[in-house]
C-alpha cells in the first residue's frame, strides 16, 4: 500500500506537478528543532568539523563548504573562466583551459573524488572531471587551487569520472557517449557495432601528482554512466554501469530504455596494467592537451600530447566481465569492505546488489550467460549478493557509514533510504526537497567512512528558499547520521549544479593550507623582487611592464609614452609576506578581466589602449586603509608619438 | 668553597641561553592580526617570531612613520653585547675555577654579581632609550600623523616590560628565555658567594 502510494506521488513528481509541497514539511516540532541547530551552529570564530568540495556543475568550478554550518569558503576555478581572480584570462592561466579544441573556457563539472592511501582519505588532491570537453581536473589541497588538466583523446561526455583507485594509482575517466574511435565522418545511424566507448586509466604521480594516460580501454558503444573502484578485496578491479546496451543512437529515452538489463563491467584494471607494462596494447594517433600549473612560476603550460595507448579487450581475455544489472543502472557504489557492488537501477524500485567473492567464483566456474562483443556476461543469479526492497523510486546513487549502512538516493520518489547491508533490509527514510541527485558521506565512498552526516544534494528547489526569480541555485539537505534513523538538521542553497561531494575532516587538512607564496621562490620571469627592478620595456608594439604592489602603492604608478595599438602585458608582483593581504588590478577598457594577486604572486594582465588619453588603474582588494589611494595613471599618445617610455612612482 | 665555585660556574654558564635564545620579546595583536606578529630581541640583533613578522610590522609602520626595525649592523649594542656576556661568562668560570683551587674568596663572586648588575641595568636602560627612540623618531610625511590631546605627537614606544595600547595594537613586551636563563644563573652566582662564605667562616 505504501508502496503503491510512493509511486503515485513520484509519478506526480516526475510529470512536474508539486502542488501541494509547502515547503516547511520536515515535521519537526520545537524542541527538536532547537536541538538541531545546536548540531549546526558553528559559533563565531570556530570551525567546521568537515571541508566538503561540490561540484559546480555547470558553473564549471569547485566550491569548498563547511559541515555542519553549509557555509560556502571558496569557489575554486577549474574548467572555467574566473574573472574575479583572473583565472582563464591572466597569460599565465590562459594555458589551463587549452584543449584540441583551442581554448573552451567553460565545462560541466560532476564528480570531484580525494585523493587516498590505501583506501583512507589522505587529503593531498581533489579530482573533478569536466563531462564537456573531456578533461580531468587536479586540485590542490595546500593551495587549493588548479594545478594541472588534462583532455581525454576519444572521449565524449566525460561522466564515469573522476573516480580514483584506493591508493591514487589511477583517476579513471570513462565515456558516457560512444563516438567513432579515431574520430570519422560516418552515418550516424552506423552506431552499433561501430562507435566504441572510451575507459581511460590516467596514472597519478606519488610525489607530484601528475597525470598520464597510461591507457585506454575499447569498450562496445554503450554508455558508461558512473563508476567506482574495488576497494580491500576487491582493490585492482573497477566497476562500470553502462546504459543504452541496446546501442541506440536517437530516441534514447525510448530506445535505450528496452533491454530488461544493462551492465556493470567489471575491469580487472591490474590485469591490463600487467598487460600494458609488458608491452600490450596499441598505440594510436591522438591530440590532447596536457595543461600544468607551475607553483613556482606561477605559470601554466600546455603541451599538445600526440599519442595514446588503447588496450582492445579481444585482446586480453580474463580483464573484463558484464555484470547483468536491471533496469539501466545510474550510479556504480562499492561498499567499505570491496565485497558488494550496488548497481542503482534508475528505473526501478529496487537496487541490485552483487557479490564481489560470488563475482570471482561465477569466473572462476564460467558462469556465463553468453557474451557482448567476446565479452563474458557473469549469470545474474551466481552474482547477486540480494537486492534491496526500497519502496522507492529512481534510486541513483549509494553512499555508505562505518556501521554497515548504505543510504540511497531515490530521485523520483525524492527520498533518502537507509538500508542495511547484508540483511538488504529498509531501516529508514527521509524525504529530500526535491528530487535527489547525489548524496555524500564524508568518506563515504572510501575503506573508511566518518558516517555523521549526509548531505544530500537536490535537483529541485521550488520554494526552499525566498524566490530569486526564475533561476534558483540548487538546495542541500543535511541529515543528522549518528542515530538509528537519520534527522534532517539544515537546510542550504549550493552554487552552480552540485552533482556529487568529496568531504573530508577538517582536521586532515586545515593546517596544511598555505598561507601565502614565497617572494624569494618566486621564479616567474616576468617577476620581480623588489620595487627598485621596476621598469617598462618597449619591443614593437609589445610593451612589458613589471610592476610590484604593497600597501598602498604601485611601483611605478605613473607611465607614460604608451601609444594607442600598443599591446601592454601588465606584469605585476605583490609582494607582502602577510597572510591575507591579496591585492588587485583592474584597468580601465580592459577587454578581459581583473587579476587578484595573492601575496609572492605574480600575475600578467593584457591591455590593447583604444584611446589617447590619460588612463587610471587600481587596486581592486580592500587592501588597507589606504586602499582608496592605491592606484596609478597610465598616458596614452597617439600611435604616432615618439614620447619616450617613462615611470615613476612619486616622480622618482 | 667547593660546591660554591661549582655553583659559580654552573651561574656562568647558564649566560650561555643568551646566545641561543630570545632576551626579551615584544608582541603586537590587533583585531586584523589573530596571530599576533612578534619581535625576539636576541643580543645580537632583532628577530621575527615568525619568518615575515619584520617585514609585516615595517610594513604596517609605515603608515605611522616610524623607522624600519633596525638590523644588527644599524646598531653598536648588537656587536658590543656578545662580547660583553661572553666575557663575563669566562670571567665567572675563572673565578669558579680559581675558587675551586682556593687561590679567592666568595666575595669574588659577589662582585662579579655586582658587576653584572651594572651591566644589566646600562643594558636595560640602553634599551628603553633605543624603544623611545624608536617609537618617537618619526617621519614628518608620516600618513597617519596622531597627536596627543596636549598637542604632541603621539609616541609608539613599546612598553619596556608589559601591555600597552597603540591604536588598534595590544603591544606586549617580557623578558624571553634567553633572559629568564640569565636571572637564574645571576641567582647561582649570588647564592654562590653565601654558600662560600658560610663554608668559609669556620675555617677562620
Amino acid at each position: 500500500m505504501l508502496k503503491l502510494t510512493t509511486a503515485m506521488l513520484s509519478a506526480a513528481t516526475l510529470l512536474g506537478s508539486c502542488g501541494n509541497n509547502s515547503g516547511n514539511s520536515s515535521g519537526s516540532n520545537g524542541a527538536l528543532r532547537s536541538s538541531n541547530a545546536e548540531k549546526v551552529y558553528v559559533a563565531p570564530g570556530e570551525y567546521d568539523e568537515f571541508y566538503a568540495f561540490m561540484s559546480g556543475g555547470y558553473s564549471g568550478n569547485l566550491t569548498v563548504y563547511g559541515l555542519p554550518s553549509g557555509r560556502m569558503f571558496k569557489e575554486i576555478p577549474v574548467f572555467s573562466q574566473f574573472p574575479t581572480t583572473g583565472y582563464g584570462y591572466s597569460e599565465e592561466t590562459k594555458p589551463m583551459l587549452n584543449t584540441s579544441f583551442g581554448m573552451v573556457p567553460w565545462d560541466d563539472a560532476h564528480h570531484p573524488d580525494i585523493s587516498q592511501t590505501e583506501g583512507i582519505l589522505d587529503g593531498r588532491w581533489v579530482f573533478i572531471n569536466g563531462n564537456n570537453t573531456p578533461r580531468i581536473a587536479r586540485i590542490s589541497l595546500k593551495t587549493f587551487e588548479t594545478e594541472e588538466i588534462i583532455e581525454v583523446p576519444n572521449s565524449a561526455g566525460n561522466h564515469s569520472s573522476s573516480f580514483i583507485t584506493e591508493n591514487t594509482e589511477y583517476v579513471v575517466a570513462g565515456t558516457r557517449f560512444s563516438v567513432p574511435v579515431p574520430q570519422a565522418d560516418l552515418p550516424i545511424n552506423e552506431y552499433k557495432g561501430k562507435f566504441k566507448g572510451a575507459l581511460s586509466f590516467i596514472s597519478v604521480d606519488k610525489e607530484t601528482g601528475r597525470m598520464n594516460i597510461k591507457f585506454q580501454i575499447l569498450m562496445p558503444g554503450f554508455n558508461y554512466d558512473l563508476s567506482h573502484p574495488g576497494r580491500g578485496k576487491s582493490h585492482g578491479w573497477f566497476f562500470f554501469t553502462t546504459y543504452n546496451t541496446e546501442e541506440a543512437n536517437s530516441l534514447l529515452e525510448v530506445n535505450a530504455s528496452q533491454n530488461d538489463k544493462d551492465f556493470i563491467a567489471a575491469i580487472n584494471w591490474k590485469k591490463i596494467e600487467a598487460y600494458v607494462n609488458n608491452g600490450g596494447g596499441t598505440k594510436m594517433v591522438a591530440n590532447y592537451a596536457h595543461n600544468v600549473y607551475d607553483e613556482s612560476t606561477h605559470t601554466a603550460t600546455s603541451t599538445m600530447e600526440k599519442e595514446v595507448l588503447t588496450v582492445n579487450p579481444a585482446d586480453i581475455p580474463g580483464a573484463i566481465y558484464f555484470l547483468p544489472t536491471p533496469k539501466s543502472p545510474h550510479g556504480c557504489d562499492v561498499d567499505p569492505s570491496g565485497e558488494y557492488i550496488i548497481g542503482n537501477g534508475k528505473l526501478s524500485a529496487d537496487l541490485t546488489v552483487h557479490s564481489f567473492t560470488k563475482m570471482l567464483d561465477a569466473i572462476e566456474n564460467e558462469k556465463f550467460d553468453g557474451d557482448a562483443y567476446g565479452i563474458p556476461i557473469l549469470n545474474y543469479e551466481a552474482i547477486l549478493a540480494g537486492s534491496v526492497k526500497s519502496g522507492g523510486l529512481g534510486p541513483l546513487h549509494t553512499e555508505f557509514d562505518n556501521q554497515g549502512n548504505a543510504y540511497t538516493t531515490f530521485f523520483i520518489s525524492s527520498e533518502v533510504v537507509k538500508w542495511k547491508i547484508g540483511t538488504w533490509e529498509v531501516i529508514d527514510r527521509k524525504p529530500t526537497f526535491y528530487s535527489v541527485g547525489h548524496l555524500m558521506i564524508p568518506g563515504g565512498n572510501s575503506r573508511k567512512p566518518f558516517g555523521k552526516y549526509v548531505v544530500a544534494m537536490n535537483k529541485i528547489t521550488k520554494d526552499r528558499y525566498l524566490p530569486t526569480g526564475p533561476e534558483l541555485e540548487h538546495s542541500a539537505q543535511l541529515y543528522d547520521i549518528t542515530g538509528e534513523k537519520m534527522e534532517l538538521i539544515y537546510d542550504f542553497p549550493t552554487h552552480g549544479e552540485p552533482h556529487y561531494a568529496a568531504a573530508i575532516p577538517a582536521d586532515m587538512i586545515r593546517d596544511k593550507s598555505q598561507k601565502i607564496y614565497r617572494l624569494d621562490e618566486n621564479n616567474h620571469p616576468y617577476a620581480i623582487t623588489s620595487p627598485d627592478q621596476a621598469k617598462v620595456t618597449r619591443n614593437g608594439n609589445e610593451v612589458h611592464v613589471y610592476m610590484s604592489m604593497i600597501r598602498s602603492h604601485f611601483t611605478p604608478d605613473n607611465i607614460e609614452g604608451i601609444k594607442v595599438g600598443d599591446k601592454v602585458y601588465f606584469h605585476i608582483t605583490n609582494h607582502e609576506q602577510d597572510f591575507d593581504v591579496p591585492h588587485g588590478f583592474a584597468m580601465i577598457g580592459a577587454n578581459n578581466s581583473e587579476l587578484l594577486i595573492m601575496p609572492g604572486q605574480t600575475k600578467t594582465l593584457t591591455w590593447e589602449p583604444k584611446k589617447v588619453g590619460v588612463w587610471p588603474f587600481y587596486c581592486t582588494d580592500f587592501c588597507s586603509a589606504l586602499h582608496q589611494e592605491m592606484q596609478g595613471y597610465i598616458r596614452v599618445s597617439p600611435k604616432s608619438s615618439s614620447l619616450d617610455l617613462t615611470w615613476t612612482l612619486d616622480d622618482e | 668553597m667547593k660546591k660554591a665555585s661549582f655553583i659559580m660556574i654552573l651561574g656562568s654558564l647558564l649566560l650561555l641561553g643568551l646566545f641561543k635564545f630570545p632576551l626579551w620579546n615584544i608582541m603586537l595583536g590587533a583585531p586584523q592580526y589573530p596571530d599576533p606578529l612578534g619581535m625576539d630581541i636576541y643580543i645580537d640583533g632583532i628577530q621575527g617570531v615568525s619568518e615575515f613578522d619584520l617585514q609585516n610590522i615595517d610594513g604596517l609602520n609605515h603608515y605611522i612613520g616610524m623607522k624600519v626595525i633596525p638590523k644588527p649592523e644599524d646598531m653598536w649594542e648588537f656587536s658590543i653585547f656578545p662580547l660583553i656576556i661572553g666575557g663575563m661568562i669566562c670571567l665567572g668560570i675563572l673565578l669558579g675555577i680559581l675558587g675551586l683551587m682556593g687561590k679567592i674568596s666568595s666575595h669574588w663572586f659577589m662582585g662579579w654579581f655586582i658587576l653584572m648588575s651594572i651591566l644589566g641595568i646600562a643594558g636595560m636602560y640602553d634599551f628603553n632609550n633605543w624603544l623611545t627612540a624608536y617609537g618617537g623618531d618619526l617621519d614628518p610625511h608620516a600618513i597617519i600623523k596622531v597627536i596627543n590631546p596636549d598637542g604632541t605627537p603621539m609616541s609608539y614606544k613599546p612598553p619596556l616590560l608589559g601591555h600597552k595600547k597603540l591604536l588598534n595594537f595590544d603591544v606586549t613586551s617580557l623578558p624571553h628565555t634567553g633572559a629568564y636563563m640569565m636571572f637564574a644563573g645571576m641567582m647561582l652566582t649570588f647564592i654562590a658567594f653565601f654558600v662560600g662564605r658560610k663554608k668559609v667562616k669556620p675555617h677562620n
